[in-house]
Order: structure tokens, then C-alpha cells, then sequence
């Protein structure tokens, strides 16, 4: 830590040494401080934090992440449960909404701010500021030439000024300056839109963040299942099935606007790799919400539709089987569920299950011993190996399920939720709910159970399924971003460069003949400066005498 | 809509990519052999300072500028020495090697029918044409080809796992990557990953070239008479015919800067594209995570060759550790990992 400043008594300062006086308890304090901001806004501060950065940022791409894949996650904690848990609490399933990480990169902002303000008026000088006077001896620089050139040392100097200020190219801001000796020198540099785009850059780093940060607070986005024929007006958090809102959104003023499904076709190659998708929609918002007028697009999948803040996006699609369920007492009832196809399954082999929890003609405490569940799997195109089902391509060429049925107590009463695609296995387990018969039908075919109720699988749906999007600072994201990248290129590509020149009467010489020495600083890097250097060089004139010394 | 896939292309296609990976071999053993035959070694800073400098075998010696540094060549002989020989037989191998890879790629292209950067065979492929190109221009500039052995040997595996491990068929592409937002992300971080694998290959060299110098410092070669340095071939190391320090970071450097915005801007094309497909721009998806780990590695050497004291080697290792980040994105986490970007036809 770096020393405090002392007082030395002054009129001590000629004699022995003088014992420092112990700074006060608020100084030490204000020093220490000082200091420790000093540390953080380094530029080895800020190397440290960058690379923790980046190391900090591993455990979110090398462990699963509950914000990615929340079943992933919780199968990774089940088979390891000795450190499993332990990082779960350490925060290591959610990087980047853990607090260490977000100590790191707002310590990072914080250095970023405080190093970006002072230079920010050092740059503000810097433009206000004439070029430095030239150096007294220019041999030392690491360009340098000297030669003799015809012309007075003022007509010279006049020569080299307009050949550097001019507009014809070279753009450097000169100061022509006499010395006392009368030698005329000038003195050169440019590159400043280096330290503009540096600023720009940094600056839009703070944009970024803070533009991440308004569509954290003011964003939501949702995910509804819509059946082909069907639509869904959205109009507040109830209208989805899965509703993630920013923190400043209870979901009650979202912007209305109102979709029907209208169609959905698919194409795929013979392989039965799927080449698009195409969701025909008609859409009203805002103000035509609820009224008469309908708009018609076609969702795809890079394709959303932007309509006012919102962007509705086509994420997946799936079937839901149809099934003609005849109770013993006559009734018929007609039963769809959308099934969720596999995602490791290319050929969407989809499992659900369809869960009867009101079958007609049963009342009071009878209905929870009749309550009917179909599970099991939907094949678009089925094949059967053995006795097991799969799917050998995507489209619904030739369904086929592949079903279990139960009857018993679903365990729906309890108020204990459970998944929309499986049955509670606890019931199972307890022998609440038991299973009836497993068949594989196709369309058309059905089963009947052994009091006669009798299954028809009859055929099936399509389903899409959609999101709603909504960032209104979004837009600042990317304006940011692009500020960034032309901060970024112009400060790596704009060099800056220094040059001066002194221009001394020739000995011997009437006024006719001018000694000239150059000589040239890069403040960046020295590379490429030489030629541009020989170029300046050569500014004075064609020399005379071939009295070249120097690189 | 389905395309037809031409197999008369597809097949052309991979005969040039077989001939690349032949040509690129056979450039790697050139290099190697003139970098292990070679005489012309290039001086440490200290050692150029010394005004003169023999070589063993008693020729004149003389100070040249070789792309900055100096070297201290043997006495000219009447015809090219070997090593030479086989440096040049050498590039002209890796002109051979590129264009057939080139070929490759564009024949793939034409037999798919769109762009040919949609699984990890075509990428690979793309990065390694791309990554010789740079090299080639790299050449140019500072005529020194032991650097040529450092980037051979990446681009001679990569294209041996790209055509053995990772090859597919010439085939369709998957519905979410069929939009023109390929043509501008896919191509611009191929192209920013190719010429930084040429940096992280010069950065390597600078670290061994350092490690060399520091040695080469603290004990000096035996000197026959006080106050010179012998400058001898055979009494080096192998390091000794490197490039200079200042020329190697110059190479890295260079690079990077060239690179740098090329894959800023990449990160951001992505962006813009998920938003358009996955309805956030920012996912924290696996592949995204490592290549801002990489984008903020590589913001991490140019910060450190703007800090005191963390110029030389260590900026150098900074950028050693950037490309390793690049490779581990390229490679593991496509295929162990599993996100968003998973279907990169593997």
C-alpha cells in the first residue's frame, strides 16, 4: 500500500530527520479508500477480473443450466448426490443469476466507470490541447532522418505545414512554433478518433448491460399451445401456459392481440429431416383486438411475426391423437390431448396421456373409482418391431398408439398437482389406480376393456407451439452492440502518430539552404509507422545533399 | 420444396478434400524438414546488438533484415542450400493443399445447393481453407517460414478429424438453419476462429521463442575469442531459427486485431439471429458461453499488451489460452454439451 502523505515539519527540513507525523484516524480512512479505488479501476484490476470473467462463465456452458433444461439439471443432482446438491446451493445450476458472478462482472462495470470518467476529460483536454513542442534532440526518437534541402527555413516550414494540414489527405493538427535560437519547428500528431472509438467502445459495454438489464425489469415472454383450428388471445398471464414475466410485469396490462391457427404444413426430405415449417395464422392487435378484422401471415421458424412490441415466434409442433371413448351405459365421448413428442426422436414418437376424470353416468363417490386414463405413445408414421411402437418418420403418413389404460382414482381431488402428460405413478403404486389392458392401434382400430367400454382410436390433430416475446429495450441492445463494434474497429485501426520538425538555416549557407531533422513518435504501436515516416520525411522537399543519417 | 443433392459434385467434392489433406501433410513434412535442416538462424536482441557475427563454417557473415528481425546467413552457396529447397517445395505444396481445399468447399457448396457451412465437417473444412489462406498472406509479410510448421500441424489434424470423425454426407440442412442469417454469422466466425488460429499459433512460437531467449541469455554460448558471440547453427537449439520476438508478437498481434472485431461482429450477427429464431437474442446457450469466453480472453490480451509488465510472454500466454478456448467451443462443446446449438449435424 502506498505510503500516506506525511507532514514534515518545515522547519525541520534542513536538519536531522524528522519523525512523520501519524496521519489522523479520517485520513487513513479517506487514504485507504483512495487507494483501493485506485486498485480498482488498474488496468491489472481490470485484467484480473476479465480473465475471472471468463472463468466464472465456464461452469454455466460445462454443467447444465435449470434455466436451459430443467430436467437435465435435476437428473444430473439424482446421479451424483454427493457434490450435486453442494453446487446446487453454491449456485453453480445458475451461473449467471448467481450472486458471484454477478459480483464479478458488476466489479468489473464499476472499474470499467470509474476508469472511463477521468479519461473521458483527459480526452476532452487532449482535443483542446495544441500538439507538444518538439523535442530537443530528435535523434533519440525511434524514427528519425536528417537532410539539407533547398529553400529558406520559413518557406520550409511553410511547405511542410500546408503539406500536413492540407486537405488532401494527410489530416494532422500542426502548430508551427519559433524557437530562440530562430530555428522553425513543427510539431505534428493525429489519431485522436483512436481514443474516441476506445471511449465509444467502452461505453456501449455499459450500454449493453444496462440495456440486458431494462429487458430484465420490463420484459416477459410466453408459451401457449394452440391446436390446429384453434387461437388464443393474449391478454394477460393467464392466457399461457407457461408465463416468465420481467420483474416490474404482474401480467395484467400486456398489449392484446388476439391469433386463429388456421393451418400448419410441414416439409421434410425423403430422410425425413424436416426442411420447414409453416404456420398459417390470422392476428389482430391493439386496437383491433376482439373486432372484426383479421390480418394474415405465415409464421416460420426464423420468421416471426413483429406486431407492435411483441414478436410471436413458432418454436415447436407436435399431434395430439383423437380417441371415441363408448361407455358400458351407451354414452360417447370424444377425447383429445396434445401428446409431447421425444426430443432425442427425430421421427416425433409423442407420449401423453388423456385423463377421463368425469366418465358419464357415474356419480358421487363411484366417480373416483372409474375415472379412466389412456397413456401411452402416438406414432405418426408407426411401426411395430415385436411389440413395441416407433415411429420411422415425422409426418403422420400412417398413426398408429400405443396406449395403457387404467381405471381407478386418478388422485386429481387431492389438490396435489400433477403433470398434464403422465399419470401419477403414486397411485399406481398404491393401487388406486390400475391398469386395464395395453394395445397398439391404429387408426380406426380399438380396444375394449372388460366391462365393456370400448377405445377407438379415430385419428388425430396437429398442434403448435408458440412464444410471445416482449423487450422494449431491445432496441437499445442493438444500438449499443453496433456502437460497440465501431468503437471497437476504429480504435484498433486508427494508429496514433506523432511527428516533429526542425528546420535550421544551413551553415555556411545565405538563407537559401535549411537543414531539416524529423522526427516521429508512434503513441500506440510502432508497427507500419516507417513507411508512412520515409512519406513525411520526404515532405521537405527533395533533398540536395545526400546527408541522410538514421533509419 | 426439396433440393436434389448432385453426388457428381459431392464425390468431386470429396476427392479435393482427400487431395487437400495430402497436400497439407505433405507441407507439413517440408516445413518440417527445412526447419530441422535449416541454417539460417535468426540472432536473439542481444546477440544482434554485438557488431559482428561469424558462422561456424567460416563464412562472411551478414546482418540481414528478414522481416524485421536479423539473420545471419551462412556463405552464400552456389545453389540454394537443401533446407531452402525444401521450403519452398513446401509452399508450393500449401498452395496446392488451399486450392484443393477451396475446390472442396465450393464444390460441396454447388452440390447442396446452399451454403456449405451447415454441419461440423463443411465448418472444419472452411476454417482450415481459410486459416492456410492467412498463413499464405502471413507469409508474404514477413518471409520466415518456420512459422509455417506451427499452423500446419492444427490445420493437418483439424483436417483429418473434419474428413474421418465428423465427414457426412453431402446432404439437406435442418429447417431452423435455413435462413440468409447463415450466410452472415456461420462465415464470420469461420473466418475470425481461422485467423485467430493463425495468432494463437505465432503466440505459441513466441512463448517457446522466449523461453528460448531467456536460456540463450543466462548462459551464452562459449565465445572462441572475448567479446564476441559465435553465431553457429549447429550449436543452438532448434528454437534459435525462429522468428524474432518482436516479428512473432507483430504476427499474433496483427492478427488478432484483424480478427478481434471480425468475431465481435460474429457474436452479434448470432445474436440478432437468435432473436429471430429462438425469441431472445441472448440465450446463455453452451456455444454462446464459449465464444464469449474466447471474445473476452482475447479482450484480455489486447488489454494486456496495453499494460506494463504484461507485454511479452504473458500477453503471448493469454493468447494461447484464447485459441484453446476457440478449440474447446469448436469441438466439445458441440459434442459433449448439449444447448440450443446442437444440431450441428454431427
Amino acid at each position: 500500500m502506498a505510503s500516506t502523505t506525511s507532514d514534515v515539519d518545515p522547519g525541520r527540513l534542513g536538519g536531522g530527520p524528522s519523525l512523520p507525523q501519524r496521519p489522523g484516524p479520517v485520513r487513513s480512512v479517506l487514504a485507504f479508500l483512495r487507494n483501493l479505488w485506485r486498485r480498482l479501476t488498474s488496468m491489472r484490476t481490470a485484467l484480473v477480473l476479465l480473465f475471472l470473467l471468463a472463468l466464472a462463465s465456464l461452469p454455466g456452458a460445462l454443467l447444465p443450466q435449470r434455466s436451459l433444461n430443467r430436467v437435465e439439471t435435476a437428473q444430473f443432482i439424482l446421479d451424483n448426490p454427493t457434490w450435486g446438491p453442494w453446487l446446487d446451493r453454491l449456485g453453480f445450476f445458475a451461473v449467471f443469476a448467481s450472486p458471484w458472478y454477478a459480483a464479478v462482472y458488476l466489479l468489473l462495470f464499476i472499474s470499467l466507470i470509474g476508469c472511463l470518467l477521468p479519461r473521458t476529460w483527459d480526452f476532452v483536454g487532449q482535443l483542446r490541447a495544441v500538439p507538444v513542442a518538439t523535442p530537443r534532440n530528435l535523434s533519440r526518437l525511434p524514427l528519425h532522418h536528417s537532410s539539407t534541402v533547398d529553400g529558406g527555413p520559413d518557406e520550409v516550414a511553410q511547405r511542410v505545414y500546408t503539406a500536413l494540414t492540407g486537405s488532401s489527405g494527410r489530416r494532422w493538427r500542426a502548430v508551427q512554433r519559433t524557437e530562440a535560437d530562430g530555428a522553425q519547428t513543427i510539431s505534428a500528431e493525429r489519431g485522436y478518433l483512436r481514443e474516441l472509438g476506445n471511449l465509444v467502445f467502452h461505453i456501449s459495454l455499459l450500454g449493453v448491460l444496462l440495456s440486458v438489464a431494462g429487458g430484465k425489469l420490463f420484459g416477459y415472454e410466453g408459451s401457449v399451445i394452440v391446436a390446429n383450428g384453434d387461437g388464443f388471445c393474449s391478454v394477460n398471464s393467464t392466457s399461457y401456459n407457461d408465463f416468465r414475466p420481467g420483474l416490474t410485469i404482474d401480467g395484467t396490462e400486456l398489449n392484446p392481440f388476439c391469433l386463429n391457427l388456421k393451418g400448419f404444413d410441414t416439409d421434410y426430405t425423403a430422410d425425413g429431416l424436416p426442411i420447414e415449417f409453416r404456420a398459417h395464422i390470422e392476428y389482430q392487435h391493439g386496437a383491433d383486438a376482439g373486432g372484426d378484422t383479421w390480418n394474415d401471415t405465415t409464421l416460420r421458424v426464423n420468421e416471426p411475426l413483429r406486431v407492435g412490441g411483441e414478436r410471436i415466434y413458432l418454436l415447436g409442433h407436435g399431434f395430439a391423437p383423437h380417441f371415441e371413448v363408448t361407455f358400458p351405459g351407451g354414452q360417447v365421448r370424444q377425447y383429445s390431448q396434445p401428446f409431447i413428442p421425444d426430443s432425442s426422436d427425430p421421427n416425433f414418437l409423442s407420449e401423453g396421456t388423456i385423463k377421463i376424470t368425469d366418465p358419464p353416468g357415474v356419480t358421487g363417490d363411484e366417480i373416483r373409482k372409474q375415472q379412466l386414463a389412456i397413456t401411452g405413445l402416438f406414432a405418426p408414421t408407426a411401426v411395430v418391431h415385436g411389440s413395441l411402437m416407433q415411429s420411422s418418420f415425422p409426418r403422420a403418413d400412417d398413426p398408429g398408439v400405443a396406449i395403457d389404460v387404467y381405471r381407478g382414482d386418478l388422485g386429481m381431488e387431492g389438490g396435489k398437482p400433477q403433470s398434464v402428460f403422465s399419470v401419477d405413478q403414486a397411485q399406481i403404486d398404491k393401487g388406486a389406480l390400475v391398469k386395464q389392458t395395453r394395445a397398439n392401434l391404429m387408426a380406426g382400430e380399438s380396444v375394449t376393456l372388460d366391462d365393456g367400454t370400448k377405445i377407438t382410436f379415430t385419428g388425430y390433430s396437429e398442434w403448435v407451439s408458440l412464444q410471445t416475446s416482449y423487450d422494449p429495450a431491445q432496441l437499445w441492445l442493438l444500438i449499443s452492440a453496433v456502437l460497440l463494434l465501431l468503437g471497437l474497429t476504429v480504435s484498433l485501426s486508427i494508429k496514433r502518430r506523432r511527428v516533429w520538425f526542425r528546420m535550421r538555416p544551413a551553415d555556411g549557407a545565405s538563407g537559401s539552404r535549411t537543414v531539416v531533422e524529423v522526427g516521429g513518435l508512434a503513441r500506440t504501436d510502432q508497427a507500419g509507422y516507417g513507411e508512412e515516416f520515409t512519406e513525411l520525411a520526404a515532405l521537405a522537399a527533395t533533398p540536395v545533399a545526400g546527408t541522410q543519417k538514421g533509419r | 420444396m426439396t433440393m436434389a443433392v448432385s453426388q457428381t459434385l459431392a464425390q468431386a467434392s470429396d476427392l479435393a478434400f482427400e487431395a487437400a489433406l495430402a497436400g497439407y501433410v505433405a507441407a507439413l513434412v517440408c516445413y518440417g524438414i527445412e526447419f530441422a535442416l535449416g541454417r539460417r538462424i535468426v540472432p536473439t536482441e542481444a546477440e544482434a546488438a554485438s557488431v559482428s557475427a561469424r558462422s561456424k563454417a567460416g563464412g562472411v557473415a551478414v546482418l540481414t533484415r528478414e522481416g524485421g528481425g536479423y539473420g545471419v546467413v551462412p556463405a552464400a552457396p552456389a545453389k540454394a542450400p537443401w533446407s531452402e529447397r525444401w521450403g519452398r517445395a513446401a509452399v508450393v505444396v500449401t498452395v496446392i493443399g488451399v486450392l484443393a481445399n477451396l475446390a472442396s468447399v465450393v464444390l460441396r457448396g454447388f452440390a447442396v445447393q446452399r451454403l456449405p457451412l451447415g454441419n461440423m465437417y463443411e465448418f472444419s473444412s472452411f476454417l482450415c481453407a481459410a486459416a492456410v489462406v492467412v498463413w499464405l498472406v502471413v507469409l508474404r509479410k514477413i518471409g520466415n517460414r518456420s512459422l509455417g510448421l506451427f499452423v500446419m500441424l492444427p490445420v493437418v489434424l483439424l483436417t483429418f478429424v473434419a474428413g474421418s470423425v465428423l465427414y457426412v454426407p453431402a446432404g439437406e440442412v435442418k429447417a431452423a438453419l435455413n435462413s440468409y442469417w447463415k450466410w452472415i454469422h456461420v462465415t464470420t466466425i469461420a473466418t475470425s476462429s481461422s485467423v485467430l488460429l493463425v495468432s494463437g499459433a505465432a503466440s505459441l512460437m513466441y512463448v517457446l521463442r522466449h523461453r528460448y531467449e531467456r536460456r540463450a541469455a543466462e548462459a551464452p554460448v562459449a565465445s572462441s575469442r572475448p567479446g564476441e558471440q559465435v553465431a553457429a547453427a549447429g550449436d543452438r537449439s532448434m528454437l534459435a531459427k525462429l522468428p524474432s520476438l518482436a516479428v512473432l508478437d507483430r504476427v499474433a498481434y496483427r492478427t488478432a486485431i484483424i480478427a478481434f472485431p471480425i468475431f465481435t461482429f460474429a457474436i452479434i450477427s448470432g445474436a440478432m439471429w437468435a432473436e429471430a429464431a429462438w425469441g431472445r437474442p441472448w440465450n446463455w446457450d453452451p456455444k454462446e458461453i464459449g465464444a464469449f469466453v474466447s471474445w473476452v480472453c482475447y479482450a484480455c490480451y489486447l488489454h494486456a499488451r496495453a499494460t506494463a509488465g504484461w507485454r511479452g510472454v504473458r500477453a503471448a500466454w493469454i493468447s494461447v489460452i484464447g485459441f484453446a478456448t476457440i478449440i474447446f467451443n469448436l469441438f466439445f462443446v458441440n459434442m459433449v454439451v448439449s444447448g440450443l446449438h446442437s444440431y450441428a449435424g454431427l
